[in-house]
């Protein structure tokens, strides 16, 4: 196990890896992502009282849900790289904060486009928490963002940003948790543990999976492409670099 | 231990009082943004009081975070930030003293300016007993989460702008339960609730804050 991680954090492997990988992900996505959004748009029953609206919740759930999981990601790599010092941790923070700051950007436009129809003739609700902590959010991957961007030496950017990166984790509770802990629009959570199958009928429910599903392999295929990305172009002077360049052009 | 801190924050005051105009600057901006909004709007409205506490409250923030850079960069700049790394107190503590000290530079003034302000936006007495109180609870928390955006980017040539989008965000909780509970004291609610919020999140910088500018401080220095 402990040698899986410590070949996975060196970047020739992780290369090699994910040149594996990175066309099974954009299978997976693809499929997860047609069937779903059919499943979802088209097939599955629409909600009594939103009528078709409800179908929103396929877009929605997943992006808000992820938004949070993927800037985890962000910090738990932070983690890594202030305690063990492996770079590959920071390139796969550094590749993953635009995507996380897109699913936070969607999950907020799909909720304004979905509160207009549902709560009444507002896009935009300043009173309510999840709202507020949802944008708090977007500011903090533009800071993340602009702290990577202002360091010339990028192993200081990732260090220093890790730390913000690990300030920022205390809102994501306050995000997860702000419709128990504070009266507000936004409804509860559904898609929790076991209450989850209670809450919302099959039909429903697997579409809503599959689009879970398609997000995360969306955001798993980007990330790795970015990773790769930041990965050739911090490692350009290293023989394994200018090895497969070679070999690739004499191929 | 006790003496290092004490001469610390004894040097960090000191240097503030030799320079007069960095102290009174903040003020001075904090005085402007708030009469600018009463300009902007048609005085007459019944808007004012409802705005001031959001207005002064932002002007707070603005007025906090642009004394920010004071608290690292000259000691960055003339090395003593380095000694004091080098030294054998635990650096939290060290930095936990600089913190005390802007406090008690930017954050305590702010505190005793803002009744005077809240006359001018025509609150209540209630309202501005509220101000006092959260500002009071707040001041501190924005002093604590600002170190932490100056320790990263004190190294950076410019770190002006790319601070305020670090640590603005943050201050945003502060703001709400600040300026909401001014708001409803102003209503004659009971504002227990938001100042005991308040309270909290001030505990949580406290103990907090100070070890992640420590890491930030050896991250920008190494």
């Amino acid at each position: 196990m402990w040698v899986w991680f410590h070949k996975l954090g060196s970047p020739p492997y992780f290369y090699r890896l994910s040149s594996r990988l990175l066309p099974w992900l954009a299978v997976a996505t693809l499929i997860s992502f047609v069937v779903g959004t059919i499943w979802g748009l088209f097939y599955a029953p629409s909600d009594y009282q939103q009528a078709d609206t409800s179908r929103i919740m396929y877009i929605h759930v997943p992006a808000a849900m992820f938004s949070m999981s993927i800037y985890m990601v962000i910090a738990a790599a932070g983690a890594v790289t202030l305690i063990w010092r492996i770079k590959l941790a920071d390139l796969v923070a550094a590749a993953s904060a635009p995507i996380g700051a897109s699913y936070t950007f969607i999950a907020l436009i799909t909720g304004s486009l979905w509160g207009r129809t549902m709560w009444g003739d507002t896009y935009w609700e300043w009173t309510d928490p999840r709202l507020m902590s949802e944008l708090i959010l977007f500011f903090l991957y533009l800071g993340y963002m602009a702290l990577n961007a202002a360091f010339e030496d990028r192993r200081r950017a990732a260090r220093a940003a890790a730390v913000l990166a690990l300030v920022g984790v205390v809102n994501i509770p306050i995000i997860h948790y702000s419709v128990e802990w504070w009266t507000s629009l936004h409804q509860g959570s559904t898609t929790r543990g076991m209450q989850f199958a209670a809450t919302i009928y099959p039909s429903m429910r697997y579409p809503l999976y599959l689009m879970m599903l398609a997000f995360a392999f969306f955001y798993a295929q980007l990330m790795f492409k970015n990773t790769r990305c930041l990965l050739l172009e911090s490692e350009r002077n290293n023989s394994w670099v200018k090895e497969m360049v070679t070999q690739h052009d004499a191929a | 231990m006790r003496h290092a801190l004490f001469t610390l924050l004894k040097r960090d005051l000191l240097l503030a009082f030799r320079q007069p105009s960095e102290l009174i600057n903040p003020l001075i901006f904090f005085l402007i943004v708030v009469s600018l909004f009463p300009m902007g709007l048609k005085p007459e409205t019944p808007f004012l009081p409802m705005m001031g506490a959001a207005v002064i409250w932002v002007a707070a923030l603005l007025a906090s975070m642009l004394s920010l850079d004071s608290m690292f960069r000259a000691d960055m700049e003339d090395g003593s930030l380095e000694q004091i790394l080098l030294s054998p107190w635990p650096l939290p503590l060290l930095a936990l003293t600089k913190i005390l000290a802007h406090w008690l530079i930017s954050g305590i003034p702010l505190v005793v300016m803002a009744p005077l302000l809240g006359l001018m936006f025509n609150l209540p007495a209630e309202g501005i007993s509220a101000l006092v109180v959260t500002l009071l609870l707040g001041t501190p928390v924005l002093s604590l989460i600002g170190a932490i955006g100056v320790a990263l980017t004190v190294s950076l040539r410019r770190g002006g702008v790319l601070l305020s989008l670090l640590v603005l965000p943050l201050y945003i909780p502060v703001l709400i339960f600040g300026a909401g509970s001014v708001w409803d004291a102003s209503l004659g609610l009971s504002i227990r609730g938001p100042v005991l919020f308040m309270g909290a999140i001030l505990v949580l910088a406290l103990t907090l804050a100070p070890l992640a500018v420590a890491g930030a401080l050896r991250i920008s220095l190494e």
